[in-house]
């Protein structure tokens, strides 16, 4: 292929290494590296989604979606995960403006909207369990509860994560290494945010219409 | 053993004195077999005082050299306890005969034939292949490193814990006894109550995680990290192949993750994604494990092939014929993977149009496959063809691998898989693409990348002597296999009554011997090469005139790979850049920065480890603790942020000094 | 039929005479139009017939037959490639060695259009033929499809009623019924020869797999499911047939003796079972079906009508609702939150009673029973044919018994 063209140059003008080469920076790769991550725990995910798919109608004579979604609770707690993305993408912009204090603030409030998701979500599977409609009771709530409580746990990761950057920003500033963990961290959220859209349409949407 | 009393209970979880199969004679003999030799290395270790230098340019090293050379080695410990399953296995088929009961029960023998193909997949040919591809590729892309050092040491690590937890089920309670993908309702909490299936899924899970991130970290190495002027199609076939192998392993191994996640759930929290009575459907369990298993075959049948590439080019002194078609092929390959899954169960009663698409797009791989096997036929052709080992390897590997290929696609025309499926015939023909693909390859490449790992090569004739024991020992132990999967024998049967099978189990046990004396010939080729260092050294860096970038280095390479990072005109760089008359630089060379050594990995992972058996034997408290100090352990890392060191120019300038040196001393009579 | 046999005989004569004797008769069908071709067929495995044991390759029924001479063909086809590329490998290796330095040595050849294209194909066509008979055999043989043919000159007539035989795959023992006849047995199959067989398969535990070799090819046994299996023998005698799934310790043991037995015979072998033996009903049932290994081949006079649908639907127990009764609720959309209580604890010694370390009890889901039937058995012949997870639309049969769902709805009308 490209036989012809290098015999056509003369051997004298090839070079065939870098003489002054800048040491390049640590962490060039890690956009890409968190980006194939996030592609691996979507496809876990999905697998999830497709075990929802394939068990979600075996209720084995027990109560149906209909019976135990409270679409209304589902929506508000839509919204403060929607709104936690906002306010993450506010963190952001603070950070790209290399404002420390308002970057610490829009995470803390990431991380208020983030609790409050995973509160409303936890007390949905209390009130479930409490009617008997246990992870146990049917293949269909096995595969509702590991879907959505996967998903919870990574919002909790997702906010133990905050938590720390916003320690690690006290401690050094909006440094290089941590704009680049702000970047990882907000793809995440993001990420997190595309799949409860996902979980919502999915489980709970079609699950009323089912 | 009275009932413990709650103390004990919580303090040990399921764990009683009773769980050492201490009752077991051939497993105590094996524990102190084990124990002794264990003892002897750590003693050597310590007499030697080499702890400190073994920790400190070892397990904490983040070179990508070091870590490859780790994985081997893992994975060369481990071939040993997949193959003594493997010898007790046929000497169980071998005797078991007209109401002979053989030497195993049941209760051992179903763990020995599932532990088997555990090991052989998960710790033998993974770690095999991992560390090939962690050694060489950076090297061959012209890179310092991989794109994330650190991931690296712990991704090994994690893969080392799955072994260790493996290995502990020998001593400490049980392995599975479910077949090795563990198949629900057998391996659900009702069947297999035991710790053997939480030992199996916790095991993978841990090594599985280590899979995974050192999958990423070669894919973004690969995409972001190859020297300027390496065009994707300049990339060398082996980075090829490692690249889509890569790609496999991100885009399958979260799906068995996934998977063993499930049935976790269902065995822990009694949940019933995988039961029978309320809901739950163990046919899933079968659909999502091949989704995963059946590219698994494919990541590690790939990189073998990248081998054969390399070698077929190397040692007929020619350039790889179809380099295009090459990689097309293994494109190809790498997507029709996925399209295939479910032709490992034609007979679970699926309709015929859907049996038949997967029968044809199974055969379908074997178009690219067959371009590869005449891709090397033609690299031959008109070769000057040196028969060194690794290419013995390759001859070997064309010759054994057109048979596995032909039975295996007998066994994707449905109709016909019906009669040979579970078979002994199956058995006889992934034996035949694993050993004559995967093995063979990973031998061809330790005898090829050896010299460059270690300065010295292989001894050649220990060498041909274990790749005859492996080759006619392969034969003869799994043409018996064809043969009776013919006769109807089905696989994972303990005991027979038809004393007329008995003379075709006993050649396979034959062969299998003659496999243990391949295997003992390698090691003893390995110690041999190292008393003999001298003999065998290469101090060129390019011992069998070789075509890429990893041939350009000294042998082994210094920490930094290249002093100043190449630039790439063709593809063979390395033969390129010798035709166009390269010269070495000898000054000028600027601080490289590399990033330091790190415990960290090895901590991580001896936390995952206690959390996994914690798991396994129900310590909660032990569990817990394991998991927020890993998690905590985690955390404080990242505030490490002072990762990198520097190599400075004057040590360069020593170490590449030191090199012209050398290299003056081989031109010299 | 017996020129068939005689006149395969005498090709595999070819290969190794003395094993003729025992060897059933083929009745190769596909490959019998080109005698030239069933030579080269039979050539290649000279050798491994020398074992005269290689069932797979000579078996006793038509569909076995017909799976055979797939192979035979596919390996045919394949060594049209196989083959030159051996022995091309062996013929470059030795011609191209490095001592040999007459041979032509071209280091920069790397790339060649018609080369690449007889490469890329040699391959394709073949798996173009490969995938033609894919797919037109795998139609043909789907175990799901009545037969057509007895063999490969006797098509299936108006007469050749098909014998119904439901299977179960026990923990370690096959469990056989014959739902015509009222009979049953324990490891130990008989059929006639020459008669459609309509094999309906379960299990009641683990995932096994139904297979004579003989006879025809496998086909998974799994609990609450029910697969199919069709297929006929065309000569008598005994032969193997096992558990080709592995599931668990007593697996070794779980085989059976196949019968091929002659019209005559087989009424025989009927009226003897019929004499003797025990009744086999739910209680029975649920003692056999206890984990046991290596059981004496045995038969039942009779069999409780409807216990195999009971078996596919995981209701032998009068107390647990029925798979098919359960789906019929759930594609109602389930039986609300009432539903989520309807649940008994799984006895502890019971099968499915293990408690999982975090999980509450094991549960299953109770049947609704009426006071006009409190124990529910008496419904078990009035329940239709199953379609628990039923795998396949084609065979899933009328949609589930509404028995239970009126007796569930308000009116609390009876079944008919």
């Amino acid at each position: 292929m490209s036989e012809v063209s290098a015999a056509a140059q003369p051997d004298d003008k090839r070079v065939f290494y870098l003489e002054n080469e800048h040491p390049h920076a640590d962490g060039g790769s890690t956009a890409l590296g968190f980006w194939i991550y996030l592609m691996s725990d979507c496809l876990i995910f999905a697998m999830l989604f497709a075990a929802y798919g394939v068990l979600g109608g075996n209720y084995a004579a027990g109560p149906s979606p209909k019976d135990l979604f409270d679409l209304p609770l589902v929506a508000v707690n839509t919204s403060m995960l929607l709104l936690s993305s906002l306010t993450n993408g506010f963190a952001m912009l603070a950070t790209a403006r290399g404002r420390v204090a308002a970057t610490q603030l829009w995470l803390g409030v990431t991380i208020l909207f983030g609790l409050a998701f995973v509160g409303i979500e936890l007390r949905e599977f209390a009130h479930m369990i409490g009617e008997g409609a246990t992870p146990q009771r049917s293949a269909f709530l096995s595969s509702f509860f590991t879907l959505v409580g996967t998903h919870g746990l990574h919002v909790t990761f997702g906010m133990i994560w905050m938590a720390t950057l916003m320690v690690q920003i006290a401690q050094r500033g909006l440094i290089e290494a941590n704009r680049r963990r702000m970047m990882c961290m907000s793809m995440f959220w993001h990420f997190l945010d595309i799949i409860w859209i996902g979980v919502f349409t999915f489980v709970y949407l079609m699950g009323m219409l089912r | 053993m009275q009932a413990e009393s709650p103390a004990v209970h919580f303090l040990l979880g399921r764990f009683t004195l009773e769980s050492l199969p201490i009752h077991e004679p051939i497993l105590v003999v094996t524990f102190l077999v084990v124990a002794l030799l264990g003892l002897a290395l750590v003693g050597a270790i310590t007499w030697y005082r080499l702890w400190g230098y073994l920790w400190r340019e070892w397990f904490t090293s983040v070179d990508h050299k070091r870590i490859g050379v780790m994985y081997l080695v893992l994975g060369i410990v481990m071939l040993l306890r997949g193959f003594s399953d493997a010898i007790m296995m046929r000497l169980q088929q071998a005797i078991a005969f007209g109401g002979s009961e053989g030497y195993l029960p049941s209760h051992h023998y179903d763990q020995v034939f599932t532990a088997h193909g555990v090991i052989m997949i998960f710790f033998v040919a993974m770690p095999l292949i991992t560390g090939l591809m962690n050694f060489v590729v950076p090297l061959q892309i012209g890179a310092r490193d991989v794109a994330f050092p650190f991931l690296n040491n712990f991704s090994f690590w994690m893969t080392t814990a799955g072994a260790v937890i493996v290995m502990m089920s020998l001593f400490v309670g049980e392995f599975a006894k479910t077949g090795w993908l563990a198949y629900p309702p057998l391996s659900g909490i009702q069947y297999s109550p035991d710790v053997g299936v939480d030992y199996y899924i916790w095991a993978l899970q841990v090594a599985g995680i280590g899979t995974t991130l050192s999958g990423i970290n070669l894919v973004a190495t690969i995409l972001k990290m190859r020297a300027p002027g390496m065009t994707m199609m300049r990339m060398p076939v082996f980075t090829w192949t490692a690249l889509c192998s890569n790609i496999l392993i991100v885009a399958t191994f979260p799906v068995l993750t996934a998977t063993l996640a499930l049935l976790a759930l269902d065995r822990y929290l009694g949940m019933n994604f995988f039961t029978s009575g309320l809901g739950g459907n163990p046919m899933m369990y079968v659909n999502l494990i091949w989704i995963w298993g059946h590219p698994e075959v494919y990541i590690l049948v790939l990189p073998a092939f990248g081998v054969y590439s390399e070698v077929a080019a190397t040692f007929s002194g020619k350039r790889l014929f179809g380099y295009t078609s090459m990689v097309y092929a293994t494109v190809v390959i790498t997507i029709l993977s996925y399209l295939v899954w479910l032709h490992h169960f034609f007979t679970m009663g699926s309709g015929a149009s859907v049996n038949s698409f997967f029968g044809i797009a199974t055969m379908i791989i074997s178009i690219p496959t067959g371009a590869k096997i005449f891709n090397w036929l033609f690299t031959m052709y008109r070769g000057r063809i040196r028969f060194e080992e690794p290419m013995m390897w390759t001859i070997a590997f064309m010759l054994t691998f057109a048979i596995g290929g032909m039975t295996g696609v007998m066994l994707a025309i449905p109709p016909a898989d019906f009669v040979l499926h579970n078979s002994l015939f199956l058995v006889a023909h992934f034996h035949n693409v694993i050993i004559g693909g995967v093995v063979f390859g990973m031998f061809a490449g330790i005898s090829y990348w050896f010299p460059k790992a270690f300065g010295f090569r292989l001894d050649p004739f220990w060498g041909k002597v274990s790749f005859w024991f492996w080759v006619v020992g392969f034969y003869v132990a799994f043409m018996p296999l064809y043969l009776l999967g013919l006769m109807g024998v089905t696989r994972r049967l303990r005991v027979f009554d038809d004393p007329s099978l008995q003379i075709w189990f006993v050649i396979a046990g034959c062969g299998a011997f003659l496999i243990l004396l391949g295997i003992l010939a390698f090691l003893v080729q390995i110690y041999v090469s190292i008393r003999d260092r001298e003999r065998l050294a290469d101090v060129t860096g390019d011992p069998w005139n070789g075509r890429t970038l990893e041939w350009s280095t000294s042998s082994p390479p210094p920490a930094y790979n290249f002093a100043f990072t190449p630039v790439v005109h063709d593809n063979d760089a390395w033969w390129d850049m010798k035709r166009h008359g390269y010269s070495r630089p000898l000054a000028g060379f600027n601080p490289i920065v590399v990033p330091r050594n790190t415990g960290a990995g090895v901590i991580l992972a001896a936390l995952c480890t206690i959390l996994a058996v914690a798991l396994i034997w129900y310590v909660w408290w032990l569990a817990a603790l394991s998991f927020v100090a890993a998690i905590a352990f985690a955390i404080f890392h990242t505030f490490d942020y002072n990762r990198l060191g520097t190599v400075a120019a004057e040590e360069i300038t020593g170490t590449e000094s030191e090199r012209t040196r050398l290299l003056a001393g081989t031109a010299a009579p | 039929m017996n020129d068939y046999g005689s006149e395969k005989r005498e090709q595999v004569t070819v290969g190794k005479g003395n094993c003729i004797g025992r060897m059933p008769a083929d009745r190769g069908a596909h490959l019998s139009s080109f005698p030239g071709l069933r030579i080269l067929c039979v050539l290649p495995f000279a050798g491994l017939l020398g074992a005269c044991k290689a069932v797979v390759l000579a078996p006793a029924g038509d569909i076995a037959i017909q799976q055979r001479d797939i192979l035979f063909q596919s390996v045919l086809l394949m060594l049209i490639v196989i083959v030159p590329v051996m022995a091309l490998t062996v013929l470059f290796a030795w011609r191209y060695r490095s001592s040999n330095k007459e041979a032509t040595y071209e280091p920069d050849w790397g790339h060649s259009v018609h080369l690449e294209l007889i490469i890329w194909s040699a391959p394709l066509l073949i798996i173009i033929c490969l995938g033609a008979i894919t797919w037109a055999s795998t139609h043909l043989l789907d175990p799901y499809r009545p037969l057509d043919r007895l063999d490969a000159g006797t098509p299936v007539a108006d007469e050749h009623e098909p014998l119904v035989v439901n299977v179960v795959a026990l923990d370690w023992k096959w469990l056989f019924i014959y739902p015509e006849l009222g009979i049953g047995a324990v490891n130990e199959l008989a059929a006639p020869v020459d008669r459609p067989i309509d094999f309906r398969i379960s299990a009641s535990s683990v995932m096994n797999s139904f297979y004579i070799p003989a006879l025809a090819g496998q086909i998974y046994a799994m609990p609450g499911m029910r697969t199919q299996l069709h297929a006929v023998i065309n000569e008598p005698g005994e032969y193997k047939g096992f558990s080709a799934n592995y599931s668990g310790a007593g697996f070794s043991g779980m085989h059976f003796d196949f019968h091929g037995l002659s019209n005559a015979d087989f009424e025989a072998w009927v009226a003897a079972a019929k004499s003797k033996g025990a009744t086999l009903d739910g209680a029975a049932y649920l003692e056999l079906e206890r984990p046991s290994q290596n059981e004496p081949a045995r038969t039942f006079a009779s069999v409780e009508p409807g216990l195999f649908e009971a078996i596919v639907n995981m209701c032998v127990d009068p107390a647990k609702m029925c798979m098919n009764d359960m789906m019929a609720i759930d594609a109602r959309g389930g039986m609300g939150l009432a539903g989520a209580r309807n649940t008994l604890p799984v006895a502890a010694d019971a099968k499915g009673g293990r408690k999982a370390v975090f999980g509450p009890r094991p549960t299953y889901v109770a049947s609704i029973c009426s006071t006009a039937d409190p124990a529910g058995l008496a419904t078990l012949p009035e329940r239709s044919a199953p379609s628990a997870l039923m795998l396949r639309d084609d065979i899933a049969g009328p949609s589930p018994s509404l028995s239970l769902l009126d007796r569930f709805a308000p009116t609390g009308a009876s079944q008919s």
